[in-house]
């Protein structure tokens, strides 16, 4: 039965689906319980933003637990527990933390499979907060999604909605292989109907939330509620435009978007990361090299700027692309 | 033997033997393969090191983890990875116990507890924590124990591990193989405490230093600590004082180091003399029934070498394979 669920709420209730099912799966991270080793309430926060609350009064401070702010030790921990037989979930809080504890995520988990001849598995997920619009400045906000995509032997997912966050969260706890869930702080309280029950959406397999004939607009995340209030405004200029949200990042479902080029001739890449090296221009890249022969107009990459994320709300709104820029691009390819 | 005074029967006196010579003529192999340019890559030698190794693994089972270090070959002989597929990986063969895709610096063997050399230094300190957590959880009794040298003990990795596995109350060992030089920079230099005991109290972990080129103080030392973590006493520190034969890696021309130093480590520190000397004279086991252990040692160096440089390489269709489970 489908109730209306906010993204956090979907995020816990993928958590607490899988730890009931599988005794193996533990979360762990700074604050997930929160009040650990203190005088009040144990599940005094649940995670920075209460994504996690609740769970370690149903499965206990053993598979539920509070870590010292020490992200190379506890990310390194998930890592070499998942080598060994448990299904780790660690939570990074901010994804822009990933800098204090990159070695254990890209020099050791990325490459256990590979080093060690295919003799490792290593089914960590490592979760945590993506993106902009809250105010939260340079080493709060980014979106570091190309980063991740880049080293061979990660996957990476970054859902755009609690239906799919739902579904892709369980499916990276599943899977065998490590995977970086992006979460976007500014998605946790968008509702979707999302089912009761445990679900999976499989990885490299893009949605199509908006159909047309005469653009496509690729994104994920945020980006997607972008290219669909973009798409939106079009629609009223009588232009009918596609919207592909990729859902996972690595691996990634080039061929959706290969088939929706081949049929409008347009591209636009819309990516909140810093554009060198972006998810956007991976994109743009692979479509012009499969469907080149399709394209009316030279493709477009909308991303953030090359600049850290600004603070004040006056830069921060001109740093993240925004509906109109997105549909101005397509304009200009309609010409 | 009622007369052995040694904390081990003989059939594990000559065990441990044969790891330690085994460990120290794989490596005194390479140091001479190495030099004719067969061997691709870097290479990093265990040889001076072998009673640190062997005293602690001598205690532990399949399902104890180690995480190793860049110099690793002599740990993964001593927990049981086979010399053979060894040999294959640094030469580079699809025969190789990594297929060929990782060589010396990523030896692995999981299904023996041994989670892999790393190059990256004190890399291995938050795996381990987390293997020992996973034995935690399922009550195993397994521990983990995480090697790196006097040069990465300075890294945060390490650090941050000895917090969180005094927090949790891990059964994790750090052994620090302090063999006096990180690459080629003095402990003397790099070390602001007079002693990682001081350190290891700082975390609230019990240390002990003990002479690593004994290996019987390494195994008494490890022994203790190690029944203590499995009984769930929490973490341990452990330091090795040792000497490292060669050069930090092979063609280090070793400049830094006091003139006639290497040769009077080999005279008077050598590990494996020692132990020889404590077993003969003790009447426990003869010269000649070690002396047979290093002849079958031997042979069987030339034979993984000799088998290592006639197997066939990996090809096109193994570089894209091994990379997710799936994809």
């Amino acid at each position: 039965m489908a109730r209306n669920l906010s993204m956090k709420d979907a995020i816990n209730e993928a958590l607490d689906l899988e730890m009931r099912r599988d005794p193996t799966v533990i979360v762990m991270g700074e604050d997930i319980a929160g009040g650990a080793g203190g005088q009040g309430e144990e599940d005094a926060w649940g995670g920075v933003l209460g994504v996690t609350k609740g769970l370690i009064g149903k499965y206990g401070a053993k598979r539920v637990m509070d870590t010292p702010l020490s992200e190379s030790a506890y990310i390194g921990a998930a890592i070499g527990a998942a080598a060994c037989g448990l299904r780790p979930v660690a939570e990074l809080m901010f994804l822009d933390f990933m800098g204090v504890c990159f070695d254990q995520i890209f020099n050791q988990a990325a490459k256990f499979k590979y080093m060690f001849g295919g003799k490792a598995e290593t089914p960590v997920v490592i979760r945590g907060m993506v993106g902009g619009g809250f105010r939260a400045a340079a080493q709060h906000s980014q979106m570091l999604t190309p980063i991740f995509t880049h080293i061979p032997g990660l996957k990476v997912v970054c859902p755009s909605n609690a239906y799919d966050a739902k579904g892709l969260l369980i499916q990276s706890i599943r899977d065998n292989d490590p995977v970086i869930f992006c979460e976007h702080k500014n998605l946790y309280a968008s509702m979707a109907d999302v089912p009761a029950e445990a679900y999976t959406i499989p990885f490299g397999e893009a949605a199509i939330p908006r159909e047309g004939k005469s653009a496509t607009i690729v994104a994920y995340g945020m980006m997607v509620h972008r290219a669909l209030e973009a798409a939106e405004t079009l629609a009223k200029e009588k232009i009918d435009v596609e919207v592909i949200d990729l859902r996972t990042l690595s691996p990634i479902d080039i061929d959706t978007v290969v088939e929706s080029v081949e049929k409008t001739g347009r591209l636009v890449a819309v990516d909140e990361a810093n554009p060198r090296c972006s998810i956007a221009s991976d994109v743009i890249a692979s479509v012009t090299e499969h469907a080149f022969k399709a394209m009316k107009a030279a493709p477009k990459a909308i991303t953030a700027p090359h600049t850290p994320v600004p603070f004040t709300p006056a830069l921060e709104d001109l740093y993240i692309p925004s509906a109109s820029q997105i549909a101005e691009a397509v304009r200009k390819q309609m010409k | 033997m009622s007369n052995n005074p040694f904390p081990l029967p003989k059939e594990k006196l000559l065990e441990a033997y044969t790891k330690m010579k085994t460990i120290r003529e794989f490596e005194e192999r390479l140091h001479i393969e190495f030099a004719k340019g067969d061997i691709p890559g870097f290479v990093h030698l265990y040889a001076g090191e072998e009673a640190s190794g062997t005293g602690i693994m001598m205690h532990l089972e399949d399902k104890d983890r180690i995480a190793s270090t860049h110099r690793g070959h002599g740990h993964c002989i001593a927990k049981g990875v086979e010399v053979e597929g060894m040999m294959a990986e640094i030469y580079g063969k699809v025969t190789g116990s990594c297929r060929g895709k990782g060589g010396s610096m990523h030896i692995a063997d999981l299904s023996k507890g041994m989670m892999g050399a790393n190059g990256i230094l004190g890399a291995g300190a938050p795996l381990i924590c987390g293997a020992a957590l996973a034995s935690k959880y399922r009550g195993d009794g397994g521990v983990g124990i995480t090697f790196f040298g006097d040069g990465a003990s300075n890294q945060g990795t390490v650090l941050e591990s000895m917090n969180l596995a005094a927090i949790w109350n891990l059964p994790v060992i750090f052994v620090v193989e302090n063999n006096g030089y990180a690459e080629s920079t003095s402990i003397d230099y790099a070390l602001a405490v007079d002693s990682y005991i001081d350190r290891a109290a700082g975390f609230g972990i019990p240390g002990v230093t003990v002479d690593g080129t004994d290996f019987f103080a390494v195994y008494e030392a490890a022994g203790e600590i190690i029944k203590r973590a499995r009984e769930g006493g929490g973490p341990a520190f452990l330091e090795c004082k040792m000497v490292r034969f060669f050069g930090h890696f092979e063609g280090d021309a070793q400049t830094y180091r006091a003139k006639g130093e290497n040769e009077e480590n080999r005279a008077n520190k050598d590990c494996l003399k020692i132990f020889r000397s404590k077993v003969t004279k003790a009447g426990v086991i003869s010269d000649a029934e070690l002396n047979k252990i290093d002849d079958q040692v031997l042979a069987r160096i030339e034979a993984s070498v000799q088998k290592a440089k006639k197997d066939p390489l990996p090809t096109a269709k193994d570089l894209l394979t091994d990379v997710y489970v799936s994809y």
